[in-house]
């Protein structure tokens, strides 16, 4: 008897756990390929840094330009501690960014006589 | 080993079919779950980044700052209050600082006017980026401005600073100490404030309180001070944000609960099935692992690969609106990217392994039941 000719199996459609895994392997690369991006974006954003960092030393800056509304947003740091209502008596905080700063932090120094701030 | 990673994939296989039949809710979980994380790891890591930016710069600000108060209000500083302030050891040097602001209505915007020793020559100035923008003006060009005491005043842009340096200087004009006078009606011989250097860091407080004690109408703002002021006002606005953000996160959290806690009847008859048909309580556990574990682990790694993408390149275009408020200049500034590996850490464990460990649960009682029970109930 006459072997039956030899016919290859079709092929399995390849399971989906492979893709899924593929995607999951792909995105965890994702993810440590954002340290290494993070690192040469630190790396080539020194400069900007240095440069900043060399203006502040020379003109003697206190703040970020972070709200430029208003003088209490634009230094905070600068500001008087009572600072919403200095703009007019019934001046309350009128601007968006005002909800997003708090209070400067200034120190209690010892002081002889009590002042405002 | 062969046997369990085998084993481990023919799970999964059956776990992304059993998703696959349950594609809409599957899908729409995932992709809410992405968008959660990605706008806490937006939050988390454009504020580390601002913040670690920040204190680099800030560092170097003037050691202390002298303002002069009257009446409770910040006041000039005249000529003689200088030669007032006592012979300190300690101080090295004082500068007085000549600032200000000057909102400009064509633009609607604010600057800060700013006399430097190493100004451009009289009548012209140096601008911050932001407001060469706002303006629309290049080096060679001329701005006229009507002072507050009504009279005209042009200058020449000498140039514009540095665009790395936004952060600081997107809204600064500077100009010569005569020019900044003469533009503000400026009393001569009076100053903003002053900057004290000190000569040894660790005395800095000292020397602040002998200054403070010797000037009782003096407020004394030491560099400490602004830093944490920074850091109060970046921990403040993360608190804001995510204040803002806990009624979404609470209904997310309700809706992965009920996904993950509550078996819906097919799920518990699968179960049931899969028990009878001889699967152990082990291998349902597994499977139900990888079903958390792949979606949390999936949402997780989109949603923070997606949020690095948002801040360090997009430069957080979404927190735009929030920091910008309705002021119309605001720095074009690409942060140096600063990576608290903690807060990922953190991030990661709160958002994979709750969702996985509310997979299990309800799972895990539904699999030691008996298997006829689960499919009658």
């Amino acid at each position: 008897m006459r072997p039956a000719p030899f016919r290859p199996l079709p092929s399995r459609p390849r399971p989906a756990s492979t893709y899924v895994l593929g995607v999951f392997a792909a995105l965890i690369a994702a993810f440590a390929a954002t340290f290494v991006d993070a690192a040469r974006l630190r790396a080539e954003r020194a400069p900007h840094t240095q440069a900043s960092i060399a203006l502040t030393a020379r003109l003697g800056l206190t703040d970020p330009v972070l709200m430029t509304e208003a003088r209490y947003l634009r230094h905070p740091s600068q500001a008087d501690l009572h600072a919403h209502f200095q703009d007019h008596p019934l001046a309350f905080d009128l601007f968006p960014g005002g909800s997003l700063l708090p209070p400067p932090r200034h120190a209690h120094l010892a002081q002889p006589s009590a002042t405002a701030d | 080993m062969r046997t369990w990673l085998n084993r481990q994939r023919l799970l999964i296989e059956y776990t992304v079919a059993a998703l696959g039949r349950r594609r809409a809710r599957s899908l729409g979980l995932l992709l809410t779950y992405t968008a959660v994380v990605f706008v806490l790891a937006s939050v988390m890591l454009f504020t580390h980044a601002l913040r670690q930016e920040a204190a680099r710069v800030l560092a170097h600000s003037p050691e202390v700052v002298l303002q002069h108060l009257v009446a409770g209000r910040h006041a000039l500083i005249p000529a003689d209050y200088l030669e007032r302030i006592p012979r300190q050891r300690g101080v090295r040097e004082m500068t007085p600082r000549l600032w200000g602001y000057f909102y400009d209505p064509v633009v609607q915007a604010n600057y800060t006017f700013m006399a430097t020793a190493d100004a451009p020559p009289p009548g012209h100035i140096l601008i911050g980026p932001a407001m060469a923008r706002a303006r629309g003006v290049a080096p060679g060009n001329l701005i006229a401005w009507r002072a507050y005491d009504g009279a005209v005043h042009t200058f020449t842009v000498a140039g514009i600073l540095d665009a790395h340096s936004e952060l600081m200087s997107a809204d600064l004009v500077l100009l010569g100490e005569d020019d900044f006078r003469g533009f503000f009606n400026y009393p001569e011989g009076q100053y903003t404030d002053i900057a004290i250097a000190v000569r040894n860091p660790r005395e800095v407080r000292n020397v602040a309180t002998r200054l403070s004690e010797a000037l009782p109408d003096a407020r004394l703002i030491l560099r400490d001070e602004v830093l944490r002021t920074y850091a109060a006002l970046f921990d403040w606005r993360q608190g804001i944000v995510l204040a803002i953000l806990s009624g979404a996160l609470l209904a997310f959290a309700l809706l992965a609960w009920d996904k993950a806690s509550g078996l819906a009847a097919e799920e518990r008859r699968e179960i049931g099935i899969l028990k009878a048909i001889g699967w152990e309580t082990g291998d349902v556990l597994r499977m139900k692992f990888w079903e958390g574990a792949l979606l949390s682990g999936t949402a997780f790694l989109s949603g923070y690969v997606l949020a690095h993408v948002h801040v360090f390149h997009l430069h957080g275009a979404l927190f735009r609106p929030v920091l910008q408020g309705w002021a119309v200049l605001y720095p074009r500034f690409a942060l140096p990217p600063e990576i608290d590996p903690l807060q990922v850490l953190t991030l990661a464990l709160l958002t994979v392994l709750p969702y996985t460990v509310a997979v299990l649960v309800p799972c895990w009682r539904a699999a030691t039941t008996d298997p006829d029970a689960v499919m009658r109930s």
